[in-house]
């Protein structure tokens, strides 16, 4: 599988205080572990089970996935923010590996 | 059967074996209850969005909102999405902050057949609110 790519939507600027909305998306095939292969051998499930943005170094949200989540996870949610910085979003693979990606916003 | 899940297969969109066995909504209570400590869960508050005819079950897209002012004392922790009629009955927990600004969050999800969608917020103050949108599905994200 191609090393997932993640991808991300922050506006570039907010007042201070304003809750933003923030779009994520990244690229997997989130193998859910039901599926068999044509021999009929079921295919391990890997897929990405944990999700989590962080504003500065605080938590703003988080969210635990199952194999119920569609291939190639999308969330959109809100932050607030009180100050310039840098959003850091986390996604974690069964593999062990995590991708992050990282946006900066300036307030005005 | 076979084929319509073969060519879903090479389309890289099939997301559950056939013949596989699906959840019971009695053991989707069964999580509900343990998530909110046996306590019936009140309704207002949250509201959750699906489509009420989903024409491919493979990317569903649900929103889930709860009303809450989001501050230090009271705020919401988490929302929990269920799904009665897939294998897992567990869809995915949205945990917030009050640095969330608002309860609210959007993700896209696989539903096997047609089935109720149901989504429990979890509130600071220990109290539960929940919603449910029945779904249904034409082309089930189970291949078949």
């Amino acid at each position: 599988m191609a090393t997932p790519k993640p991808r991300v939507k922050v506006p570039k600027s907010a007042s201070a205080g304003e809750v933003i909305t923030i779009k994520t998306l990244i690229s997997h095939e989130m193998e859910s572990g039901q599926r068999k292969d044509k021999d009929g051998n079921p295919i391990p499930r890997q897929i990405i089970n944990k999700f989590t943005c962080e504003f500065n170094g605080t938590k703003v949200f988080e969210c635990e996935i199952e194999p119920a989540v569609s291939a190639n996870p999308y969330f959109e949610f809100t932050a607030k923010v009180p100050e310039s910085g840098t959003f850091k979003f986390t996604w974690v693979d069964d593999n062990g590996e995590s991708y992050t990606d990282e946006q900066t916003i300036e307030v005005k | 059967m076979f084929a319509l899940s073969a060519g879903a297969a090479a389309a890289g969109l099939v997301a559950f074996a056939p013949g596989r066995a699906f959840a019971t909504p009695e053991e989707t209570e069964k999580a509900l209850a343990t998530l909110t400590g046996g306590t019936e869960p009140q309704t207002g508050k949250i509201s959750l969005t699906a489509p009420e005819i989903a024409e491919n079950g493979n990317t569903v897209p649900i929103s889930v909102e709860v009303e809450s002012p989001m501050t230090e004392g009271e705020y919401v922790e988490s929302v929990t999405i269920f799904a009665d009629g897939n294998p897992n009955p567990e869809v995915a927990t949205f945990l917030f902050t009050p640095m969330s600004g608002s309860a609210v969050a959007t993700t896209r999800i696989r539903l096997a057949k047609t089935q109720n969608v149901i989504a429990v917020a979890k509130l600071s103050d220990g109290s539960t609110y929940s919603d449910r949108k029945e779904v249904k599905v034409t082309i089930g994200g189970c291949g078949g």
